[in-house]
């Protein structure tokens, strides 16, 4: 999976998870930038993304983007 | 799903019974709020949740002006999680490890005794889930000052303060985590990020297993379990294969039929009612009952027995004519999905599981759905079967008397006549949560509520039997007065089991209420009624007694009041 491909299925999620239809990612997309993502939710997102992806995060990678794009690197480099 | 819990708190919940809940923990509890509240949508309750901040339990239960006491909430979740009984467990001295689950409880038991005396709240208690640290590995068992020991010794010992401290309700978590293992439990980055113990796939589990406890506290429970015969008690049709032939025992899948039915008896032992509900010609379906020697059930186990060829629905409907108990209170097992389906679409209330295909699966599946929970429990709850058997002599024996005066004193009926004492305090707490139709104000009493009440010097109580010459019906009934002033006695709550509608029991309690207000000189009784979807039954009740209505309230005035006739004498 590239990581445009990468990034529709993890807008997917975030549109299920958040229950939000018009929710659209780019890479430098932040927690701001989205409506009801924050620190409680995100983990609903990472969780989820875990699941869907078949990937699992380290505690320290959870906390460690500052966007979306970093979040497809992190998937990308397992 | 969590997921689907979350949807949940976006709809309308405004039609639904209201209760304050508070949820305080020692972890973040936020997620679990959400789905307690989420689940509550599914059984119709409007849960209002409250959390405490973050590790406060003991500060808000010990400060008796804290904000949870100005909440003043109707039921108190406390969880204390394992992994922060763990980090005290680490940070005790080596010498002190062997009194850590002592001191523990005795801990918890001072935070159950503030609340006791200072907030009428019921708690729900989730008790340790286990975690091996692995510091001495098997052998953990053997030693004293392990970790597992003690958390293990903990639980115990919470169980045993629970059995006599009755407004604590274990919910036991340990079970859940047990079922789904401790990986789908937990998750470590998760908790290393955001202090939740709980894993997001957990949750609703928790959630429900919360909620199941808080439903039998409302007085939401299953009282009777209605079975198919043919594969569903034995393995194949016995109409066709014959006596020889349907599988039960301790042969082949023979065996999971027996451990089944060994499940329904225990359900039966503990107050559960059975009835058979089966399309099969009644004296065919008999016969392993009274003829297979492997068959654990026996007919005088099955309170109404239907086999015919109707509809299941419609048998069903006369099942629930002859027991007198609200559908949602039945649960009907079947291995046909075609009829499941028909009984889940004429009669929409009924639980109706959806059982496996395999019959070895049935066990598990049905444990899974906790479908018994119950917050009382009374050692008379096994005679429950023979009396509805009783009631189906008794109702024939009437077809012999054309005058219903006739018939009532040819039964010979006697009551004893008692305030609470704590003999009867299980069983009135028990009949406070079952009754729904003839209950005039839907109060539902634990047993600590039972005996604050025979201790209230403002409170007057009475408890009946009913005893007959067919059998004993046990403790039936129950009215509490309030003594509003001088004259006015308040009749806080009157509920009868629907066992003995019929038998002018109402009278003959009206009469017992009356003699006593004489002797203490009050001049009114009071009454109310507060409608429910189920207590439609007693909407007239006062009235037919003779209570006027009066700004809300009726009234009855005592003087003036003549006696009514009652077949019923004090025993």
């Amino acid at each position: 999976m590239n990581k445009d491909e990468l990034l529709k299925n993890v807008n997917e999620i975030f549109i299920d998870v958040l229950d939000d239809e018009t929710i659209l990612l780019d890479y430098s997309t932040t927690a701001s930038d989205v409506e009801d993502w924050d620190s409680l939710t995100h983990i609903q997102l990472v969780v989820a993304v875990e699941k869907k992806i078949k990937v699992k995060f380290t505690s320290k990678e959870i906390q460690s983007w500052n966007n979306v794009g970093e979040m497809l690197d992190c998937i990308l480099s397992k | 799903m969590f997921k689907q819990l979350k949807k949940n708190l976006k709809k309308d919940f405004s039609k639904f019974q209201h209760q304050k809940i508070a949820l305080l923990g020692d972890s973040s509890t936020q997620f679990l709020a959400q789905s307690i509240r989420g689940i509550g949508y599914e059984f119709e309750l409007n849960l209002d949740l409250w959390e405490t901040g973050f590790n406060q339990i003991e500060r808000q239960i010990l400060d008796l002006s804290s904000e949870l006491y100005e909440y003043n909430p109707d039921i108190i979740i406390i969880y204390h999680s394992s992994h922060k009984l763990l980090q005290k467990f680490n940070k005790t001295s080596i010498e002190e490890r062997i009194f850590f689950a002592d001191k523990e409880l005795s801990n918890l038991v001072s935070l159950f005794q503030t609340l006791k005396s200072n907030i009428s709240a019921k708690i729900i208690y989730y008790n340790f889930t286990e975690i091996n640290d692995g510091i001495f590995g098997n052998f953990s068992s053997q030693i004293e000052t392990s970790f597992i020991y003690q958390l293990r010794k903990l639980n115990f010992e919470l169980s045993n303060h629970s059995i006599r401290n009755k407004n604590i309700f274990i919910c036991d978590i340990s079970t859940i985590q047990n079922k789904y293992g401790k990986d789908l439990f937990f998750q470590p980055s998760i908790y290393i990020n955001t202090e939740m113990v709980l894993s997001i796939e957990i949750l609703p589990h928790i959630a429900k297993y919360t909620v199941d406890i808080i439903n039998a506290l409302n007085g939401k429970i299953k009282k009777c379990v209605i079975l198919d015969l043919d594969n569903t008690l034995w393995g194949g049709v016995i109409g066709d294969d014959g006596l020889e032939n349907i599988e039960i025992g301790s042969l082949g899948i023979g065996k999971a039929f027996t451990e089944f039915q060994y499940w329904i008896k225990s359900l039966k032992n503990r107050g559960i009612i059975l009835a058979v509900c089966s399309k099969n010609s009644e004296l065919i379906a008999k016969t392993p009952f009274e003829n297979h020697p492997d068959m654990i059930l026996r007919l005088d186990d099955i309170s109404v027995f239907v086999a015919n060829w109707n509809n299941k629905a419609d048998n069903i409907r006369h099942i629930q004519k002859i027991l007198n108990i609200g559908f949602d209170s039945m649960v009907f097992l079947d291995d046909n999905p075609f009829e499941r389906n028909i009984v889940r679409e004429n009669i929409p209330e009924i639980c109706v599981p959806e059982i496996p295909e395999d019959p070895a699966e049935y066990l598990d599946y049905l444990y899974s759905l906790n479908l018994f929970e119950t917050v009382s429990f009374s050692e008379l709850d096994g005679e429950r079967t023979k009396q509805y058997q009783i009631e189906s002599i008794r109702a024939e024996y009437q077809q012999n008397f054309t005058n219903e005066e006739s018939f009532l004193e040819s039964l010979k009926m006697v009551s004893v006549v008692e305030e609470f004492n704590k003999f009867n305090i299980p069983r009135v707490a028990q009949l406070s949560q079952r009754s729904n139709q003839y209950n005039l104000r839907t109060l539902r009493y634990t047993e600590n509520d039972v005996e604050n009440l025979s201790k209230s010097k403002s409170h007057k109580t009475f408890s009946f039997t009913l005893e007959d010459k067919f059998g004993d019906n046990g403790l039936i009934c129950v009215v509490i007065l309030a003594k509003e002033d001088k004259e006015t006695l308040f009749i806080e709550n009157w509920f009868m089991s629907c066992r003995v509608l019929k038998r002018n029991m109402e009278n003959f309690v009206l009469n017992s209420i009356i003699d006593y207000a004489l002797n203490n000189n009050f001049r009114v009784l009071k009454g109310e009624y507060i409608p429910t979807s189920k207590n439609e039954m007693v909407k007239l009740h006062y009235q037919n007694l003779g209570f006027i209505f009066v700004s809300n309230y009726w009234t009855l005035d005592i003087k003036t009041h003549i006696k009514k006739q009652t077949y019923i004498t004090v025993k």
